[in-house]
C-alpha cells in the first residue's frame, strides 16, 4: 500500500476538520432527562425535512391528523421525555399504523427537535440543501479532501467522515463549516510532542491517560508515547480548518452539510 | 448406636439448621475486625469504615516485587464494584447482577456459585451492580438489584431465606453491601431517579424478620416533614445505596442519604427536604433516630450523600475526640462530631460555585449559577461512592476526586409515573456539542475527558482540610482507596491502572495497567502468611502478591 506524503499544514487542517466533525454524536442529553435544555436550529430543519418526507403520509403536514395527537400543539399521547419519543420513533407502536423507523442518531434528534418546536417553526425560507451539489463543493471548491477520507479514500491522519451523517447532529456540522475553532471538540485536537532527544511529532490523539498518548502521527504511523520520556507535549486548541462562512453562500453551504448528512457509513 | 428413622431424620433436620454455637464469623469478631487484618470482613474491612489494614508486609520497599497471583473472571459484562470478603483463607465475591461465589483466596478457584435469578422488573438507574456480601455466623447476606435481601449458607451457597423489601417496578433496587450490627442486617434502597421513598431496614439475622424501618423521609406529623411541601415528600427519593458504619461505643450506626426527587427541580420540592443528602445516626437496635446532619439542603444538583462515614478517634483541637470524616460529592470535606453529629468544619477539596463556603453549622452559604452557567462539581461530584480511606498512622484522609469538574444544569416540571424516570430535568456539558464525562468509562478509548475533568487522588489534613499532597490523573477517578500500616496506598482509577502510591508523600511507587476500568475499592488479607491484594477491573478479579 502507497502511503500519501502530507505536509504538517494539510494534515493538521485535516485533522482539524475531523475535530470539528467526528466526534460521537450523542444526544445533547444523557439517558433520564426529560427535554434538551436547548433545540438547535440546524436540526430542527433537518427534522423538518425528514418529517416532510417521511411522517406526513400518516401526521400530515401540521402534525395533526391522528386523533389524540397534535404536535403543533405539544399533544402526545404516549410521550413524556425526549428519550420517549426516541423509543416510539425507532421501536413504533404495536397494534397501530405506527411503524418502526431505522433513524440514525443524527436523524433521530432533528425529528425530535422539530416536533418540539413544530408549533412555531416556519418552514417559508427554509434553504433545503441538496447533497449531489454538496458532494461537488466537498471534492472542488471546499478542498476537503485535502484532508478527509470518505469510506477509506484519502488520507488517514484526519478522521475519515463516512459516517459523519450518523455520528453529528445537522447543528453541530453547520456550526463547525462556520467556526472550526471554536466548535472543535476536545477529542479532536491535534497533539504536539518532543521526546527528549528532541524528535517532533505532530498528530492526532486517538487515545491518552495518565502515563501514556496514543495518536496517528504525519506520516500516518500509530504512534504510543510514554509522557515520561517527553520533553513537551501539548494538546492544541487551534485549528487550520478555513472557516467556511464567507467562502460558501448559504445555499452552498446547505448542499455541503446535506452531503456530509448524507454519509451514512457502509452498508 | 443405632439410630431409627425418626431420629435420623431429626439429625439431617438439624444439619440443615444454620447452628449459632459453631459460628464462623460471631459478631464479636465484627466488632474487632480489625485485630485480624488477615481477614477481611465487612464492605469497607471494619465497622469504622477507615479501608485501612494494619498489615505491612508489602512495603514501600518491596511492592515492585508485586505479582499477578490468579485473575476470577466475572460471567458478566456488567459494572464490577465489588469489594470482597476474606474469611481465613475462603472469599466471598458477588458478580452481577446477583450471583455470590464462594472461592479459594489462595488460588482463586470456586468452591461454588449461588445464582439468584432478579425480577425482570428490576431497573437500576444507573447499572446491574452489587457491592458486596455481608457475613454473620455462617451466613452471607446479599442485597439485589430487584430490592430482596437474601440470606446464604456460607458452606454451599444455599438459600436460607429471601425477604422482598419493595417493588422493583417503581424503581426499588439494592446494590450495596449490607451491614451487620449484633444479630440484625442492615440494608437501604436505592431509586432516587424513580421517584421512591427511601429507606433503611434491619432484619433478623436468623429469621429475616424484621426488626425496624428507618423512612429517610418523615411522614406527616414526624419530626422534619415540615421541610417539604403538600405531598412533595410520597416521592421525594433520598435513596440509601451505600453501605453505613457502625460505632460500638456509642451503639450508633450511620448512614448517608441520596437527592431528593425530582434531581434537577427543586421547584417541585421547595424546602430543605429532610433526610436528603444527609448524614444519619440510628439506634442499631431499634432504628430511631439519634442525630442528622444535613449537607445540601434542598439540593438542586443530585449531590448524594451516599458516601462512606468513615470514623476516627483523633485530636481536635488539642482534645481527642470521636469524628467523622465525610469528603461529600458537593465538593467540601467535612468533619463532624459523632456523639452530636455537630458540624466542626468543612472546606472545599476542589473547585465549588454552587455555595461560597459553609456557615457556622456547616449549612452552605448558596451561589446558585445563572441559567446556561457551569455550576462547579458537575453532576457527578467532587466525588462521589467510591471509598476513602483514613491511615491512623499519616492521619490523613484519602479520597478519588474529579476535579476542575462543572455542569450546566437546568430543572423542567416532572410528572411523577410509578417505575418512570423522574429527574426533572438536564444537565449539559459546558462545552457545546461535547459530552459530559460519564459516572463509567464505556470503553478503553479517551480523548476528550481531560478537557472537563481530570481525576486525582487527595490526601487531606482532617484538622484543616487543606491537601497534604494531590497525584493527579488524566482521567476522573473512581476508584476506592486501600491504606496500609506500611504507609501505603492503592488505588484504582478508570483508565485500568491499579497504583501504589507513598501515603505519606503520594510518589507513585508501583503500577499495573489491568486493561478495564477499576471503579470497585481494594482490599488485602493474608493467608499461610502471604499477604495478598486484590481489586476488581473491567470484568474481573485481579489478585497480587509479593514474587515468591
Amino acid at each position: 500500500m502507497r502511503l500519501r506524503r502530507l505536509s504538517l499544514r494539510s494534515l493538521l487542517r485535516g485533522a482539524a476538520i475531523c475535530a470539528a466533525l467526528t466526534v460521537p454524536g450523542k444526544a445533547a442529553f444523557a439517558q433520564g432527562q426529560d427535554r434538551a435544555p436547548q433545540y438547535f436550529q440546524s436540526d430542527i430543519q433537518y427534522g423538518a425535512q425528514i418529517f416532510t418526507s417521511q411522517c406526513t403520509s400518516c401526521h400530515g403536514e401540521n402534525g395533526d391528523m391522528i386523533p389524540g395527537v397534535n404536535f403543533r400543539a405539544g399533544q402526545f399521547k404516549r410521550v413524556i421525555s425526549d428519550n420517549d419519543l426516541r423509543f416510539t420513533i425507532t421501536n413504533g407502536v404495536p397494534g397501530t399504523a405506527m411503524q418502526p423507523f431505522t433513524f440514525g442518531a443524527s436523524e433521530l434528534t432533528g425529528i425530535v427537535s422539530y416536533l418540539r418546536n413544530m408549533g412555531s417553526f416556519n418552514a417559508r425560507g427554509l434553504l433545503m440543501g441538496n447533497a449531489t451539489r454538496g458532494k461537488v463543493l466537498f471534492d472542488g471548491a471546499g478542498n476537503c479532501v485535502s484532508c478527509h477520507a470518505i469510506n477509506g479514500r484519502g488520507p488517514r491522519v484526519a478522521p475519515d467522515l463516512g459516517d459523519i451523517g450518523t455520528l453529528r447532529t445537522a447543528e453541530l456540522i453547520h456550526r463547525t463549516l462556520l467556526d472550526p475553532a471554536g466548535s472543535m471538540l476536545p477529542a479532536n485536537r491535534p497533539v504536539h510532542a518532543v521526546t527528549r532527544d528532541g524528535t517532533v511529532i505532530n498528530g492526532r490523539r486517538l487515545n491518552e491517560d495518565t502515563y501514556t498518548v496514543q495518536l496517528i502521527d504525519e506520516q500516518e504511523h500509530l504512534v504510543s508515547l510514554t509522557k515520561k520520556d517527553l520533553r513537551e507535549y501539548t494538546v492544541l486548541k487551534s485549528t487550520p480548518m478555513p472557516s467556511y462562512k464567507d467562502k460558501f453562500s448559504s445555499q452552498e453551504l446547505a448542499d455541503l452539510e446535506a452531503y456530509l448528512l448524507s454519509l451514512r457509513g457502509v452498508k | 448406636m443405632k439410630f431409627g428413622g425418626r431420629a435420623l431424620r431429626l439429625l439431617i433436620l438439624f444439619s440443615l439448621i444454620p447452628c449459632p454455637l459453631c459460628a464462623q464469623v460471631t459478631a464479636e469478631r465484627l466488632l474487632h475486625a480489625n485485630e485480624e487484618p488477615q481477614n477481611w470482613l465487612t464492605y469497607s474491612g471494619s465497622y469504622s469504615s477507615q479501608r485501612y489494614s494494619a498489615l505491612q508486609q508489602i512495603s514501600a520497599t518491596n511492592v515492585k516485587n508485586l505479582e499477578l497471583k490468579w485473575v476470577f473472571q466475572a460471567q458478566s459484562l456488567q459494572k464490577f464494584e465489588a469489594t470482597p470478603l476474606v474469611v481465613d483463607g475462603i472469599m466471598y465475591l458477588t458478580q452481577s447482577p446477583n450471583d455470590v461465589v464462594a472461592l479459594d483466596a489462595k488460588s482463586g478457584r470456586v468452591f461454588w456459585i449461588y445464582h439468584y435469578v432478579t425480577s425482570p422488573a428490576a431497573r437500576p438507574c444507573c447499572g446491574i451492580v452489587n457491592r458486596g456480601v455481608a457475613i454473620l455466623g455462617e451466613s452471607l447476606y446479599m442485597a439485589t438489584v430487584d430490592a430482596h435481601l437474601v440470606a446464604i449458607d456460607a458452606k454451599n451457597g444455599h438459600v436460607l431465606w429471601n425477604v422482598k423489601l419493595a417493588e422493583p417496578a417503581a424503581g426499588y433496587a439494592m446494590t450495596m453491601a449490607p451491614l451487620v450490627v449484633k444479630d440484625k442486617v442492615i440494608v437501604g434502597v436505592a431509586g432516587g431517579e424513580f421517584g421512591v421513598r427511601g429507606f433503611i431496614e434491619a432484619f433478623d439475622a436468623r429469621t429475616g424478620n424484621q426488626a425496624w424501618r428507618f423512612d429517610t423521609i418523615p411522614k406527616p406529623g414526624e419530626p422534619g416533614h415540615e421541610t417539604w411541601r403538600g405531598r412533595d415528600w410520597e416521592h421525594g427519593s433520598a435513596a440509601v445505596w451505600v453501605t453505613g458504619s457502625y460505632d460500638p461505643d456509642l451503639n450508633l450506626t450511620y448512614w448517608g442519604t441520596g437527592n431528593p426527587g425530582p434531581d434537577w427541580n427543586p421547584e417541585q420540592r421547595p424546602g430543605d427536604n429532610l433526610y436528603s443528602d444527609s448524614a444519619v445516626a440510628l439506634d442499631p437496635d431499634t432504628g430511631k433516630l439519634k442525630w442528622y446532619f444535613q449537607f445540601t439542603p434542598g439540593d438542586p444538583y443530585d449531590y448524594d450523600s451516599v458516601q462512606i462515614p468513615v470514623l476516627a478517634n483523633a485530636n481536635w483541637n488539642g482534645s481527642p475526640r470521636k469524628l467523622m470524616f465525610w469528603g461529600n460529592r458537593n465538593g467540601f470535606f467535612y468533619v463532624l462530631d459523632r456523639v452530636t453529629g455537630k458540624f466542626l468544619a468543612g472546606r472545599p477539596f476542589v473547585k465549588v460555585n454552587w455555595a461560597s463556603g459553609l456557615d457556622t453549622n456547616g449549612r452552605p452559604v448558596l451561589t446558585p449559577q445563572p441559567p446556561g452557567v457551569p455550576t462547579y462539581p458537575g453532576i457527578q461530584g467532587g466525588t462521589n461512592w467510591y471509598s476513602p480511606s483514613y491511615s491512623p498512622r499519616t492521619g490523613l484522609f484519602y479520597l478519588s476526586t474529579w476535579e476542575d469538574y462543572a455542569t450546566i444544569f437546568s430543572g423542567v416540571n416532572t410528572e411523577y409515573t410509578e417505575g418512570q424516570r423522574y429527574t426533572g430535568g438536564a444537565n449539559t456539558s459546558p462545552i457545546p456539542g461535547a459530552e459530559n464525562p460519564l459516572g463509567t468509562r464505556q470503553g478503553p478509548i479517551n480523548v476528550y475527558t481531560e478537557a472537563l475533568a481530570r481525576g486525582a487522588v487527595v490526601a487531606l489534613h482532617p484538622e484543616t482540610g487543606k491537601p497534604a499532597w494531590k497525584f493527579d490523573m488524566h482521567d476522573v477517578n473512581t476508584s476506592g482507596i486501600l491504606t496500609t500500616a506500611s504507609d501505603l496506598l492503592f488505588v484504582g482509577g478508570r483508565e485500568g491502572y491499579f497504583q501504589s502510591l507513598d501515603a505519606k508523600t503520594g510518589a507513585l511507587l508501583w503500577k499495573q495497567n489491568l486493561g478495564g476500568e477499576i471503579i470497585a475499592g481494594p482490599m488485602t488479607y493474608l493467608v499461610d502468611g502471604k499477604q495478598y491484594l486484590s481489586i476488581a477491573s473491567g470484568n474481573g478479579l485481579f489478585t497480587f502478591a509479593l514474587r515468591e
